[in-house]
Parts: structure tokens; sequence; C-alpha cells
């Protein structure tokens, strides 16, 4: 067991502090070439992570940068570097630390290139631009360690794959580098071992005492909650209540748009004025600096937010996490109810609120599952190609390099392990090329090689392009919104431009806690005026709407068919026994399917348990095959548990309907029109750079030179149906928005075994559905048809024609 | 035909639902912003490699009109080329095509921003053209009346319970038409764009291209233009 060299031992002792169990195994373990390790929040993660570095830089003897510190936030980049500047200064450390994101002046940046310090934090977007230019291999001569913070957040998404490929390049240039992976707890720690690894080296993982289990619990309210709805509104007193007992409160909420209601809601019940704040991504920064300053002031009581506040920054005082709304996974409810007490080996406390009666079940599976420890987690399949087109790209904007050498610099990265050669030869010749199967002509050419067959830029200038289309976070287009007056006005936040475009003058909504009116739209600004008390129109935010996960979807059906209720609120009892002796209740390994008329409409209910996504997707191909059919369907709605289709005709073998060859040809077919697979296309094109990412400032001067990336698709479809761009859509079309792996699933759950009953009327289960508004989906066909209405009206209204 | 008919400067028009004029007295067919040739010449600049099946799409479409409506006289309202490179780079098999689909007919290429001067197919040059009162040209001239022309490319927004669409479209007051872009790599502008409301009277329509041709009120600006 390696000693602390005194300086730190005696810094320790001065704060009182003990070197966690877990610190010392890492610093054990520095000379190993990669090491995970899995830690509660507030058990000294970061520090761990640091140690082995600053005990190296502390000789004084390392000229140029040692270590780089990779965090998915800029605020934690910044935030970490500023709590490792107190130890370096207590102990008197020869050490030089600079953070580079994208907020970094051009100045700043400039030095650190020209003289990199001995620490760098950083995000993964700002790496990648780093290994971009020509002169990164003197850049990063000497470095001796990365240290991966927050990797199993980034592990779920493509800037993780992007950031392993930039740790593989990193790795051939200074072949000795350690990789230092810190992660919250997650539920297949040698998955995300195997992602950080340098392969075939192994990755060790160290797991820390994961403290006490948390105490949670459901809230208890006087009123039920409603039958439909995400807004939780009727908790607002007894969440009140607990925020008043509590020191300081994260409430989290599942949505933007939900954040603005609950907040709202809670500030008409807040009568004495507790210091509440509200904090979510379409917000401005300015608000949310100011929330964030205050938190950590400790000056506030509670604060509403979103997944923004997910991650890591250490606000120290919180004593108590309100989950609003089911959390629709497992591991996520775990992460958030750790961000409560941050006391080592303190139990965290958290209260789950369901927004209606459905969740209700859903937030006792989620409460069963962390009191057993099943954590969930999809697996995401092997890296995606687009990230490596993007790669390529970047590989090339720093010089030569032999098709060979790369292919095997990226499959020592995780994600890419298994990468075929043919399939990397294919990204390539995208990259060059274009990769068309109508061979055009010598001018389709990115990238060409030289006379020793080195793969190279054939025009130096498009370094530029692709430097500044660097990063895997496509955004949908948003504006700001500002306060109207003479000099420009506060800025209140982001509302989506799709958004924008639906508004007219005198338009109310919600935004940053207040209704807004809106006035007009003046240089790609929303600007508007203060409205008090008028029922404002919700903003429609983009913040994701996740998916229930497998392991508690499946949950909730064992929940269901169990009738082992005891631990439901008695309302919830009454409505599962109506149902039971209307219909029946849905069973593991079979699929429960309702119909039933009201009016004159058939109705047809799907209990699929599959996730929004999946079921939206299958009533997308479901209604198609009963329009085939004949059955007029009319249209559909969709939850996470079920999904309900009306129409003119009754279905009358739903078994038929759902056989996997005939949606699977759906999905290649009907699918292939779907907006929601356009907009697949548009981020997997914006990613390989085959469409350039629309720039603050440069959007509209392109006018008629731009076009939509729907065009592209189309035309691909029709005259290069197996064009590599396509391919790549169709596989994250497996998951995601169209997310077509969970239906799979679901088939092969239910094997056929399906169990179709007539119900006199409604059913319980399937009520909640039906109160679900303005879901409705439009075909083809009809969208022409209430055009056509739509413009008569129009032009009636106008007294034209 | 589900296109839009309409009386402009006592000549018949009707707006077709593919966004090309038909004015069936004269069998005169009118084209405009073919932009032909334009993933070439965003290659060559080295920007990003478009699919280069553009070409075939817009002329397939084009080719497919002119048969069934076998006109007299074509008229290409300008920037029938991304530029002249790109014209004299044609595809072999594309300007085989277009030379089959000029003869036999009286064929009108007005000169465009992007395609200025002459060009190496067959057909007329021209930088207007005039035929019983009314002016073809690329970019309208405010002053102008009777005026036929293309440039801006128009698109316009309609919403439909919440959902909006968004189709490129015609343009059409007392006193011009404007054309949408009919190349397939073109994207649009705007009709509450400032250069269009400055443009077009206040009861100006827009038509809507898609399945069936659409007139509906042209939007008014929702910011007139900031002085």
């Amino acid at each position: 067991m390696s000693k602390l060299p005194p300086i730190f031992q005696s810094w320790f002792e001065s704060r009182g502090w003990q070197i966690h169990p877990h610190q010392r195994d890492l610093l054990d373990r520095a000379g190993d070439p990669a090491t995970l390790l899995i830690a509660p929040t507030g058990g000294g993660k970061t520090l761990a992570g640091f140690l082995p570095t600053l005990i190296e830089l502390s000789a004084g003897n390392h000229t140029g940068l040692h270590t780089l510190y990779v965090s998915p936030l800029k605020a934690l980049a910044a935030d970490i570097r500023r709590n490792l500047q107190t130890p370096v200064d207590e102990m008197g450390l020869p050490i030089r630390l600079d953070d580079r994101t994208g907020d970094t002046s051009q100045t700043r940046r400039k030095r650190q290139r020209a003289d990199p310090p001995h620490i760098l934090l950083t995000t993964p977007e700002s790496l990648a631009i780093l290994l971009s230019y020509e002169d990164a291999p003197r850049i990063f001569r000497g470095l001796k360690r990365v240290v991966v913070d927050e990797i199993h957040a980034l592990a779920e998404s493509k800037r993780g794959d992007q950031l392993m490929l930039c740790l593989s390049r990193l790795q051939a240039l200074e072949p000795g580098l350690q990789r230092i992976g810190l992660s919250a707890t997650v539920e297949d720690p040698p998955a995300l071992a195997s992602f950080l690894a340098h392969h075939p080296d192994p990755c060790n993982i160290l797991l820390a005492d994961p403290g006490p289990d948390p105490n949670i619990s459901i809230l208890q309210t006087q009123n039920p909650p409603p039958w439909s709805g995400a807004g939780a509104v009727y908790s607002v007193p007894e969440v009140m209540e607990e925020i008043h007992k509590a020191n300081t409160t994260l409430v989290f909420i599942n949505t933007r748009a939900q954040a603005e209601i609950f907040f709202q809601a809670v500030w008409r019940a807040n009568t004495e004025d507790l210091p509440i704040g509200l904090h979510h991504g379409s917000l401005s920064r300015e608000a949310r600096d100011r929330v964030e300053s205050a938190m950590v002031a400790g000056t506030l009581r509670a604060v509403v937010c979103t997944g923004s506040l997910d991650l890591g920054i250490d606000w120290g005082n919180v004593d108590l996490v309100v989950q609003i709304g089911a959390p629709k996974n497992v591991k996520r409810l775990v992460q958030r109810i750790g961000r409560s007490n941050h006391r080592y080996n303190a139990p965290s406390r958290a209260i789950i609120v369901p927004a209606n009666r459905f969740e209700v079940v859903e937030c006792q599976a989620a409460l069963d599952a962390v009191k057993a420890h099943e954590l969930d987690g999809e697996p995401r399949g092997p890296g995606p190609l687009d990230v490596l087109c993007q790669h390529i790209l970047i590989r090339a904007c720093s010089g030569p390099f032999d098709a060979s050498a790369l292919y095997s610099e990226v499959t020592t990265a995780g994600p890419y392990a298994g990468l075929q050669r043919a399939e990397f030869d294919a990204c390539l010749d995208f990259c060059a090329t274009g990769g068309y199967a109508l061979q055009a002509y010598d001018r389709w050419q990115r990238l060409m090689q030289n006379p020793t067959k080195e793969w190279q830029l054939r025009d130096p200038r498009s370094t530029r392009a692709i430097r500044m289309n660097i990063g895997t976070i496509v955004d949908t287009e948003t504006l700001a919104v500002r306060m109207k007056n003479r000099r420009g006005g506060t800025p209140l936040g982001e509302v989506e431009e799709s958004f924008a475009a639906t508004l007219v003058a005198g338009d109310t909504f919600l935004i940053g806690g207040q209704v807004v009116r809106y006035e007009g739209l003046r240089e790609m600004t929303v600007e508007v005026t203060k409205q008090a008390g008028r029922k404002p129109r919700i903003a429609v935010f983009s913040g994701t709407k996740f998916a229930t996960s497998t392991v508690l979807s499946h949950r909730v059906v064992a929940l269901l068919y169990s009738g082992d209720w005891d631990a439901l609120p008695a309302h919830t009892i009454d409505w599962l026994t109506v149902q039971r002796r209307i219909s029946q209740l849905p069973e593991p390994g079979r699929m429960l399917v309702e119909s039933f008329w009201r009016g004159d409409m058939a109705y047809t209910c799907f209990y699929g348990f599959a996730g929004r996504n999946a079921l939206q997707t299958l009533g997308l191909l479901l209604t198609r095959r009963m329009e085939e059919a004949g059955l007029h369907p009319i249209g559909f709605v969709s939850t996470d548990y079920a999904l309900l289709i009306w129409g003119l005709e009754p279905v009358p073998d739903a078994a038929t309907l759902l056989t996997p060859a005939g949606l699977r040809d759906g999905l290649s077919t009907w699918l292939g029109e779907n907006a929601v697979m356009k907009r697949s296309f548009r981020n997997v094109a914006t990613i390989a750079g085959l469409i350039e990412k629309n720039l603050p400032g440069k959007r509209k001067s392109g006018r008629q030179a731009t076009f939509s990336s729907d065009i592209l698709y189309d035309t691909l479809r029709k005259y290069d149906p197996n064009h590599l761009m396509l391919e790549i859509t169709r596989r994250e079309a497996m998951s995601g928005l169209v997310d077509f792996g969970r239906i799979e699933e679901m088939l092969t759950r239910v094997e056929g075994r399906i169990d179709q009953i007539t119900a006199p009327h409604i059913t319980p289960l399937s009520a909640p559905l039906l109160l679900e508004v303005g879901k409705v989906a439009i075909s083809g066909s009809a969208v022409t048809v209430l055009l056509e209405k739509e413009a008569e009206d129009l032009m009636r209204e106008a007294g034209l024609n | 035909m589900s296109g839009y008919s309409f009386t402009f400067h006592r000549a018949s028009l009707v707006a077709l639902p593919s966004g090309l004029l038909w004015w069936s007295d004269q069998r005169l067919l009118c084209v405009s912003d073919l932009h032909l040739g334009k993933s070439d010449r965003i290659a060559r600049l080295g920007g990003t490699l478009l699919p280069p099946y553009e070409n075939q799409d817009t002329f397939d479409r084009l080719a497919s009109a002119i048969q069934i409506l076998a006109p007299q006289t074509v008229v290409c309202l300008g920037d029938s080329f991304d530029d002249l490179a790109a014209c004299s780079a044609l595809p072999v098999d594309i300007h085989t095509l277009l030379t089959s689909l000029i003869a036999g007919r009286r064929w009108i290429w007005i000169e465009g921003n992007h395609d200025p001067g002459p060009i190496e197919l067959g057909g007329t040059h021209l930088a207007e053209f005039k035929l019983q009162g009314l002016t073809f040209r690329h970019i309208a001239e405010p002053s102008a009346t009777g005026e036929i022309s293309g440039h801006y490319h128009p698109k316009t927004t309609v919403s439909i319970r919440g959902h909006s669409v968004t189709r490129s479209c015609f343009l059409v007051d007392s006193a011009r038409i404007v054309l949408p872009a009919f190349g397939t790599f073109t994207g649009g502008l705007k009709t509450t764009d400032p250069a269009l409301q400055n443009l077009m009277q206040q009861k100006a329509v827009a038509v809507l291209t898609g399945q069936k041709s659409l007139p509906v009120p042209m939007p008014s600006g929702r910011q007139k233009t900031n002085s």
C-alpha cells in the first residue's frame, strides 16, 4: 500500500480528513492502464481521481501537459478547477491548472496551445477540436493520464463514443497514457469498464462502499392523483410542507414545460415567501447562473429543476430530493436520490410523487426496484458510424493518415472494438467521396490519397468547416426570448423555432416561471411583455420525454398481475379491482388487447408496456395496417404502457395485425416516409458532416442556398437506398425516437400470446388514455384534407376569393 | 388538373401543384430556378459532398410535365444552372436528355443572377421576354406590372391544429407573379421576409404547391421592416 507523501498527509490532517479506502485503492492502482471507480455522490470521487496526479506533479519535474480531465459539462470543468486550486494553493504545489471549454476566450486558448498547463480541464468537444490541430502531437507531448468524470452519463450518448475515439488518438500519440473513469452507481460495471478500456488492455473496477440504503418513500396526499396528466400540481400543498421541513430541497421534474407549470403552482402556494428557484435547460445562461450561485451560497430553500441539474456540481446542503412524476428509469432515480445528503455514510432522503393514477403503480414498482438494488439500462450496441465519420474527418484535419493504422487505432476504443474493416472502409469512402452508388466525378473528393497512399484533405481550407461542425449534440433550432424594451431587454430563455412559428401577437406562454405575451419577432429574437394572471399556452420545450425502461415496465406488469397491492393506496386498489372485474389485468409474457365501443367509434387498446417511443411507432405501423385492412382507423394515442387506436370498424383479430414480419416490413416501407425517421436522418447527416450545422448568426445568410435535410433524405431514398447515411439512420431507428428494438422485445416477450377482450364499455385501465389530448397523429392524406379546409377558412376570413 | 386557375392581365393562367405555371392559350409552360448542378458546385468549392442525384430528379419532373402538357414554348425564368461551370460540367446523359427536350419547341432561357451570359445548350437566351403584355424576367422590378419572375424561392407556413405545414408557393397579386423554385436542391425564403413583404401588395395570395395547389392569403409579416 502506497504511503501518502508527508505534505499530503498533513494537509488531510489539517482539514480533519481521513483518506477514504477507495481514494487509497486508486492511488495504489495509479500505474494500471485503466481503472473505473464507481462511488456514490459525496464520496470524494473527484479528489480520488486527481490524487495520483497531484502527488506525481508535486515533485515539480514535469514539463508540459500531465493530466487531462474531461467532464460532460462546461460548468463542471470550471467548478472542478476552482475546487482543485484550493489544495494546490494550500500545499503550495508547483502545479498549473486551466480549463478549456466553448466559453474560453480566444487569447486563453492560444496560450494553452502554445504553453499547455499541467492539468487541463475540458469537455469532449473541446478535446476533439484540440486533436484536429496539426500540432496536436506537440500539445499532448508528455501526457500521462486522462480522468473522465461522470463517465456513466457520457457512456449513454454519442458524446461518449466521440470521447473514446479521441482517447484512442491520444493513446496513439502517448502510448503510456493511463485512464481513470469516475462513475455514479450503474447497472453493469463491466460494460462501462469495457467502454473505457484501451482494448485489448484490461480496465479494473474499483467499487467504493455504496453507503447506507436511501430513505425513500411515496408522498401521501390529501387528494388522490388525477387520472391523467404529468404536472402533479395536485401535490403542491404536501410538497410545500416537505420543503418547509427540510433545509434545502431539490425538486426534480421530467420536462421543462412541466417544471414551469409546477414552479408557478409552488409559487402561488408559497405564502411565506420561501426563497425557491427554477432551473432548466431552456432558461437563459444568466437566469441559470443566478440560481446556481444562490444555491452555492446556501440562500435557497428549494430549486425546481429538470435533468439540467442531474450532473455534477456539488450543492452541499441538499437534504431532500423530491421526484415529481414517475422516474421512468430506476438508475436515474438512484442517481438523483444521491444528490441529497452529501455527507459520506449518511442515508439520502427522497420522496417520489406520482403525477397520475397509473404512475402510482409505476412509482411503487420503482421503489421496489431501488430496494432490490435492481438497476436498468438499455445496452447501447456498437459505436455509431456517424461519429466515426466525424472522427475520420477530424483526423484528416490534423494531417495525412494511413487507413490501416487508423483502423487499428479506432478498434482500441471500447465502442468500436468490434468494428469490421468493411464498415470502416465505408465510412472512409463516405468522408472521401460521399460514398454514392453513382460514381460522381473527381470533384466529389473531400479526401484524396497522396503519392505515399496516405489520405489527406483535398482542400486544406475545408479544415475550417470541419472544425465548426465538431460535436455530436444536434440542437433543435431555438430562438431567444427577451422582454421587449428599447435596449434589447432581459433575456428569459429559449423556445423552439417551430413553437415560435405558431404564435401570433397576443398569445401567452410560460417561461422562467412567468406568463408572458408574445409581441413579435425581431432579428431572431422573440419579444414578449409581462402578462399577469392569464391562462398561458404552454411552450413546447424540447426537454426529452424519456420512455419507461424495460426493467421498470416489466416490474409494473408483474405488480399489476400479482394482486399483491398492500403498498398501494386505497383509491388505486379500487381502480385495479374494477379493471379485474370488467376486463382483466395485463399478464407477464402475454399481451392484453381490449376492444370496446364509445359512441359510434370503435376503440382498441394494446397494453404493450414498451415505452412511449416504441408504442408511438407501433401506432404508426398498426394504423397503416388497419387502413389496408379496411378498418378505417382515425387516430391513436400512446403512453408508456399502452396504445389506444380508434376508428370506424372494430379490430376483429389483433394477433394478425401484430405479426413480426408485417411490422418489420412496415418499418422499412411506411415508416421510411415518417417525420421521426427524417429527424433521425438529420442528426446522423449533421454529425457525419453531410450537412453543416446551423450556426447562430450564419443561419439566415444562406437564404435560398440552404434547403431542408428532408430533401436529401427523400433523394437518397429514391436514388441510393443503400447509402451509408440511410443505413446508419435505420440502425438508429432501432433505439431512440423510433425505438423499434423495444417493439421487437415486446413481440419476443409475447410470442403471439394475445388476450383479446371485448369489454362492455370503456375500461378503468384505458380511461386515462382517452384523457390524453392533442396527440392525434394525422396521416398523409388527412393533412391535405385539413390543409384544404384551413385554406378555405383563411381565404374566407380574409375576404378573398 | 388540380391546379389553381386565375386571370392575370387578361391571361388565363394555372399555378400547377408541381410549381410550374401554365398558360394554355399560348401553350406556354414557365419554370423557375432549376439550379441544375448545385451539388457539383458545392463539391467543387470544397463544401460537403451532397448526393449527386438532383439533376436527374429535377429533369425527370420537368420532362414528365412537358410530356403531359406538350407546350409550344418553355420559359425558364433564370438560375437554371447553379453557375456557368455547373452548366458545362453537366453530365453527358443529362445534357443529351435536356437537348432532346428542347428540340421541337421554342425554348427561352432567361438570365439569372447565378447563370448570366450564354450557355452551351440550344434555345434562346434573353435578359427578359415579353408576350401579350406579360413580362418574364428573373428578379422582380418593384415598379413593373404584368410581370412574372422567380429568384426568391418563396415558401409559406400554414398551421393546422397546432401542427405547421410549410410548402413552397407562388405569390400572386394584381401586378406580379413570383414562381417557386423548381430544382430539387432548393430551399425557400419565407413569405414573411421583408424582401417579399415589401415586394407584394397587401392582398396578395400565396398558392401552396404539393398534391394540390392551395391558395391562402399571403401572411402579413409579423414584423414590418425595422427602419
